[in-house]
Formats: structure tokens, sequence, C-alpha cells
């Protein structure tokens, strides 16, 4: 019962992670329509910039940790999302009209672009970080020695999940953008028509998604204490397959999603095997995909001939 | 009606500043996504520690490189014209192209009937052809289930690594030869398409494409953890190389070599194999071609341009879905024993999502559909990618920007338009951007 406790610990602060990634997929996805197969990439982009923010915060002589989870956190979303405004620019808007496969593929070329660029301009070894937030909380202690922990981080990391969801979600219900961003995704041409710049809520769409994207990148170098190159793809599958299992489309779809692929991740590798904890994951996604098409908060799509 | 073309007028010579704005802003962008990633290197050092040291000149040269290439793209586009506009091609050219476009292939196919006479002493120019030959037959594979039937698979690399896999265990552990298992490979992998088609039946567009995925990446994984079976990373080493009817290529007694009498050399071995990925490339092509004209291929396309359309018409889309997959691995299970054979070693490592995402790349390239853009995108990019040989590390970094540029220049592939395979009278190539792609 304790290591369930544990491991339900373990598996939603995983969870969370997952879900911030899978907010920027299901966005992009129900507004363009289109699989941001670079999204993986950008999160990578986000812990490695968060990853050098630190360095250089450091050798200045900073010491307040608050302070310098602050301007870390402002200074990778705030790149980060200048990345992602960037590839929607180059990538994708060309290409807006094109057929249904052109901008998946260019989205690929983009997130091999990403990771290569990532590989040559910082090295292909993994960084590593000093364990920066330390302590946490004994929950409860079995007698046969079992230990409940709960670490700091684990709290940070949710609790930031939280308070950037309640964000979103206003974003999304109550401001101008959100209500541009609903209009967009239920049909673009009517929006314009009725004076919604499409094309600035596209971009802000892709904004939000990688500054979300760069908290997550963030989250896991704090969590895990490394980066590398090639963290993003699996890091993306799993993230997309949360939204899809949430129902792509849907904002607390994407979280439920990233909760579920947390959870099932984590307790498939405490109780059956690690190596094949990826397989249970896109297992699941085969699985779900098969009996609820829609995920599971998505609507079904009607088809129209 | 004055004013329109006035603004056209006036929005193609943009004046200098308004270029120069645009280059600096670009400028600025590239200086902070730039900054930390290249202006700041890290390293993890021997201790453990991360240091970190600056590297300003690179940062302001790319900075410049972005400032300078927007001014030439601004100028570029404006000495070209405003991009989307209908650009007429002269009648002349359009026949001069479909002259040339009829020649081009029985052309090629003498070229490489002839390529290892021609080459005969440069090993590395074999290997190569060896290399874009087994991407051509791939790419023909994938053609059928994207191309013909609409099916986007992004886990085509899944049934390359079953087949490749199922000849290197079958010959390592029971001895069989090349000749029994190449047709066992391609059973195995169609088996494996059937095994995937099932439950992506319901799934269309997108959603396919990641079950694809997801299917390749968990053969990926099961190859890379079951180590009693497959060697897990360390892979499958020593696999028998092929033989012509039960002779050996190599130096042996009973030799090929030693029963003609000539000399032994090992570019023998070479061009033999040579002309065994062309046979099954060009097998590949021929199946592909006749299976058009079958009504099973009709289906196929019929499924790609209107899955409902279909239904209502009375075709059963589940076996038509079902036999392009297993049509298309059954050619992925090929090449994967032929890649199998001619390596030696195999190892999950050559069966990644990249590769997928390649020969994907490829067929699109190709025009979707077309077999002779497939075989020219499959040259290119093998070609391509060979000139960067020396450059490792910049070499997916160069793929990766060739894929989006290609896509922004040419959605539809090089070879954007394609003969129907239905037609009364005579035969009128289409624009490919009249043929939907279907929803999957």
């Amino acid at each position: 019962m304790d290591y369930f406790a544990q491991q339900l610990i373990n598996g939603l602060v995983l969870g969370s992670i997952y879900g911030l990634i899978a907010i920027g997929y299901t966005m992009v996805y129900g507004i363009v329509g289109m699989i941001n197969f670079a999204h993986g990439d950008i999160f990578m982009i986000g812990g490695f910039i968060a990853l050098i923010t630190f360095l250089i915060l450091i050798s200045l002589g900073l010491t307040a940790i608050p302070v310098i989870l602050l301007v870390v956190l402002l200074v990778s979303m705030a790149i980060t999302a200048l990345y992602g405004w960037t590839i929607e620019r180059i990538a994708y808007r060309p290409l807006r009209h094109s057929f249904r496969l052109a901008p998946m593929l260019s989205a690929i070329g983009m997130s091999f672009v990403l990771t290569n660029y990532s590989q040559v301009a910082q090295g292909a070894r993994v960084k590593p970080i000093p364990p920066f937030i330390t302590g946490g909380y004994t929950l409860h202690e079995s007698p046969d020695g079992f230990v409940i922990q709960l670490s700091n981080i684990q709290i940070m990391v949710v609790v930031t999940t939280i308070v950037l969801l309640a964000i979103f979600t206003w974003l999304v219900s109550r401001t101008r953008l959100g209500r541009d961003m609903r209009a967009c995704e239920q049909d673009q041409t009517m929006a314009a028509l009725l004076g919604v710049n499409v094309d600035r809520t596209i971009s802000m769409t892709f904004v939000i998604g990688a500054a979300l994207a760069a908290v997550a990148g963030l989250m896991y170098l704090l969590y895990y204490g490394l980066v590398d190159f090639f963290m993003g793809f699996v890091a993306g599958i799993k993230a997309f397959t949360a939204a899809v299992l949430g129902g792509i489309g849907s904002l607390p779809g994407a979280m439920l999603g990233g909760l579920a692929i947390g959870l099932i991740e984590t307790f498939w590798s405490a109780y059956f095997s690690v190596e094949y904890k990826d397989v249970a994951a896109f297992s699941i996604l085969i699985v779900v995909l098969i009996f609820m098409p829609t995920g599971l908060l998505g609507r079904p799509e009607v088809e129209k001939v | 009606m004055t004013t329109i073309p006035q603004t056209t007028h006036a929005s193609r010579t943009a004046g200098i500043p308004s270029i120069l704005k645009t280059a600096v802003i670009n400028a600025l962008v590239a200086l902070v996504l730039f900054s930390l990633m290249v202006g700041i290197r890290t390293e993890a050092g021997s201790d453990g520690q991360l240091t970190y040291w600056t590297r300003f000149g690179e940062l302001a040269s790319l900075v410049a490189v972005v400032f300078g290439g927007s001014i030439v793209i601004e100028l570029l586009r404006q000495w070209i014209g405003p991009s989307g506009a209908e650009r007429l091609v002269p009648p002349a050219v359009h026949t001069g192209m479909a002259f040339v476009g009829r020649f081009l292939a029985p052309a090629l196919l003498i070229f490489a009937l002839l390529v290892p006479v021609i080459f005969y002493n440069q090993r590395y120019i074999l290997d190569l052809a060896i290399l874009v030959l087994t991407y051509v037959m791939l790419g023909w594979g994938l053609n059928v289930v994207v191309g013909l039937a609409g099916l986007l698979d992004l886990g085509y690399v899944a049934f390359y690594a079953v087949g490749a896999y199922s000849y290197a265990l079958l010959a390592t552990n029971f001895g069989w030869s090349f000749w029994v298992c190449l047709p066992l490979a391609g059973i195995l992998a169609a088996f494996w398409g059937m095994l995937l088609g099932f439950p992506v039946l319901r799934l269309r567009g997108d959603y396919l494409a990641i079950v694809t995925l997801a299917f390749g990446e968990i053969i990926r994984l099961v190859i890379i953890n079951w180590q009693e079976l497959t060697g897990g990373p360390n892979g499958v080493s020593g696999i028998p190389r092929p033989t012509l009817l039960g002779i050996p290529l190599d130096n042996s007694d009973d030799g090929l070599a030693a029963k003609l009498g000539i000399e032994y050399s090992p570019t023998h071995r070479i061009v033999f194999l040579f002309y065994l990925i062309l046979a099954m490339a060009l097998l590949t092509n021929w199946v592909t071609i006749r299976l058009r004209r079958l009504p099973i291929g009709r289906a196929w396309e019929a499924l790609r341009e209107d899955e409902v359309a279909c239904r209502a018409l009375g075709i059963n889309t589940t076996s038509t879905k079902l036999t392009a997959f297993a049509t298309g691995a059954m050619f992925g299970g090929f090449a994967g024993a032929f890649f199998a054979t001619r390596q030696g070693f195999i190892s999950p490592e050559s069966f990644t999502f990249q590769e997928s995402a390649l020969v994907l790349a490829i067929v699109v390239l190709g025009g979707m559909g077309s077999q002779l853009g497939v075989a020219l995108a499959a040259l290119t990019m093998i070609g391509g990618f060979e000139l960067f040989r020396g450059l490792e590390t910049y070499r997916m970094l160069v793929f990766g920007m060739a894929m989006v540029l290609i896509m922004i220049w040419r959605p539809r592939g090089l070879i954007g338009h394609r003969a129907p395979t239905v037609f009364l009278t005579k035969a009128k190539a289409i624009s490919s951007d009249l043929v939907k792609e279907g929803h999957g």
C-alpha cells in the first residue's frame, strides 16, 4: 500500500509534465488541425535554455533560489515562445492551405532540425545539474521501514502545473484572445469575416503552447536533473499519446491524458518491468483508439459528405 | 478595378527601407533565438560539474547570415513575383516535359542495368547504388500504402525490421538459406502488416499516423529488450551472405569464381547484390503497376479519393485497407531481408523513426503515387545525404531543413502530376493538385 502511494505521487508528477506538453499539441491540433511534430523538441529547447540560464545566474553570484527560479522560468518561457512563433512562421504558415500531409512532413523536418541544432550547438553529451531544490516531507513511515516521500520539487511541479492550468483556463474562457482562439477552432473563414485576426491568433496559439512546453522543460530539468538533445522525441510522442488519449482538441482532456500516461508508465515500471514502460504507454494508446477513437473527452467527429 | 494592379505593383517593388526593416527584425529574432543556445556552450566536466564558455563570434556570424539571407530572400521574392500567382507554362515546355517524361524511365532503367559495368572498379559508387535501390524499393513499397491507398503510415520501418530480423534469426539459428527466408520474411512482414491493419481500420488521418508511429516504436523497443531472441542492442551478427542458387560467392573451392574458372574478386558479390536488389525493386514496381489495374488496385485508389463514396459503392473497405497494409509491409519485409544479408549485421539502431520519416519523405517528395517520382526522389535524397557524409553532425540538420524547404517549395512533390489509371480514350495527365489524398 505504501509502495502504491509512493508510485501514485511519482506518477502524478510525471503526468503533470506530460500534461503541460500535451496542451501544446492539443491546442495546435484544435485550431490548425495538424500534428505539431516539433513540439517535443520545443520542450527540449525549453529545458536547454533553462539549464543555460541557471548556469549564467549562478556564475553571476545569485544565491536566492526563488529569484533564480523566477528568472529562469521567465527567460525560458520567453525564448522558447519565440522559437514556437518562428517555427510557425517559417515552416507551417506557408503550408496552411496546402494538402494535409504537407504541414505534417514539414513538422517532422522541423523536429529533425531542432534535435540536431541543439546537438550541434550544445554537444551530444547529457547535461546534468546538481540537485537544486532539495528536501521534502515524509508522509508516512510503515513498520517495515518503507517511507513515503513527498519532495519539495514534486510539490513545486504539481503546484506550478495547477497554477498554469488555472491561468490558461482563464485565458481561453475569459479573454479576447481565448474567444478568438475558440472562434478559429470552429471556423477560420467565418472568424476572419467577423474581424478575428486569424494569423495572429494561430501565432499566439503556438507561442502559448511553446511557453507551456518550456515550463515542462524546466520542470523536467529540475526533477530529473539533466537534459539531453534527444529527450524531446520520446517525451513528445508520449505527450501526443496523452493528448489523443484525452481526446485531441480538448484542453482538460490533455491534462487528464497526461496524468493517465504518467500513472500508467510509473505503475508499469513499478510492478512489471522498466524496459517495457514505453511499450505499455504506446499499447494503451492503440487500445484506447480501437475502442474509443475520440479519446476520453473528445467530441465525436461527424463526417460530412 | 484600377486600384488592384497598383497595389500589387507597389507590393512587388517594396522600397529598400522596408527590405532593411524586415531584415533587421529577422536578425533581432535570430539574435534572441541563438543568444543562449549558440552564444553559450555548456559541457559536463569530468567531475560531473557543468562548465560553460561563450561563443559570441559564432553568434554574431549566424545573426549576420540571417540578416544577409533575409535581404537576399526579399530581393528574390520581388524578382520572382508574388508567391501563389499562377505561373503559366508555355505549351512547348509542356510537350518537351512529356517527351522527357516518356523516355526518362527507360533511360534510367538502362542506366541502372549498366551501373555495375560502368563503375565496376568503384566500390563506393556500387555500395551507394545498392543503398539507393534499397530505398527505391522501400519507397515503392510504402507508396502502395500512402500513395495508392492514402493511408498515412509513419511506422513503415517496423516491417523493414521484421523482414531483417526474420531472415537474420532464421539464418543464424537454423541455417536456412536466403532464398528460403526471403519469401518467409515477406510473409511474416505482411502478417504483421495485417496485425497493425486490424486496430487501425476505424482510424483516419492523423490518428492513423500516430498509431503507426507507436507501432513502429513498439517493434523497435521489443527488439531492444527481448535480448534472448534478438540480442538486444548488440544486434545479430554473422548473418550469412546470399548465394546464387546455392553457390556461394566467396573465395572457396566451390565458390562461383572457382566454378567459372575466373579469378575471385570481392566485387563479384557486390555486383550480385546490386542486381539482386535491382530485380527485387523492379519486381515491386511491376507488381504495383499490375495491382493498380486489378479491382483491388482500383479500390485502393477509390479509397484514397473518398472513403464514404467507396463504401457507398459497395467496396469492402476492411479488406481493401488490410490488403494495402499487407502488400506494402510485404515489400518492406523483402527489403529488410535484403538489408540483413547485405550488411551481415543488424541492430535496432537501423530501424529508428528517422528511417520511417526518410522513406515517407521519399514517397511524398516523389509525388505520392508516382513510381518514377519515388525513384527520382530516392536518388536525390540518398545521393544528397551522401554529399554530407563528411559532416556527420550537420547531416540530419541539413536533411530536416531540406524537408521543410521542399514542402514549402513543392508540397506536391517533384513529379506533380500523374496519369490516371482509368480513362476512356486518351490518358491525360492531371495535376496532382486535383487528386485528393484521402482521409485514411
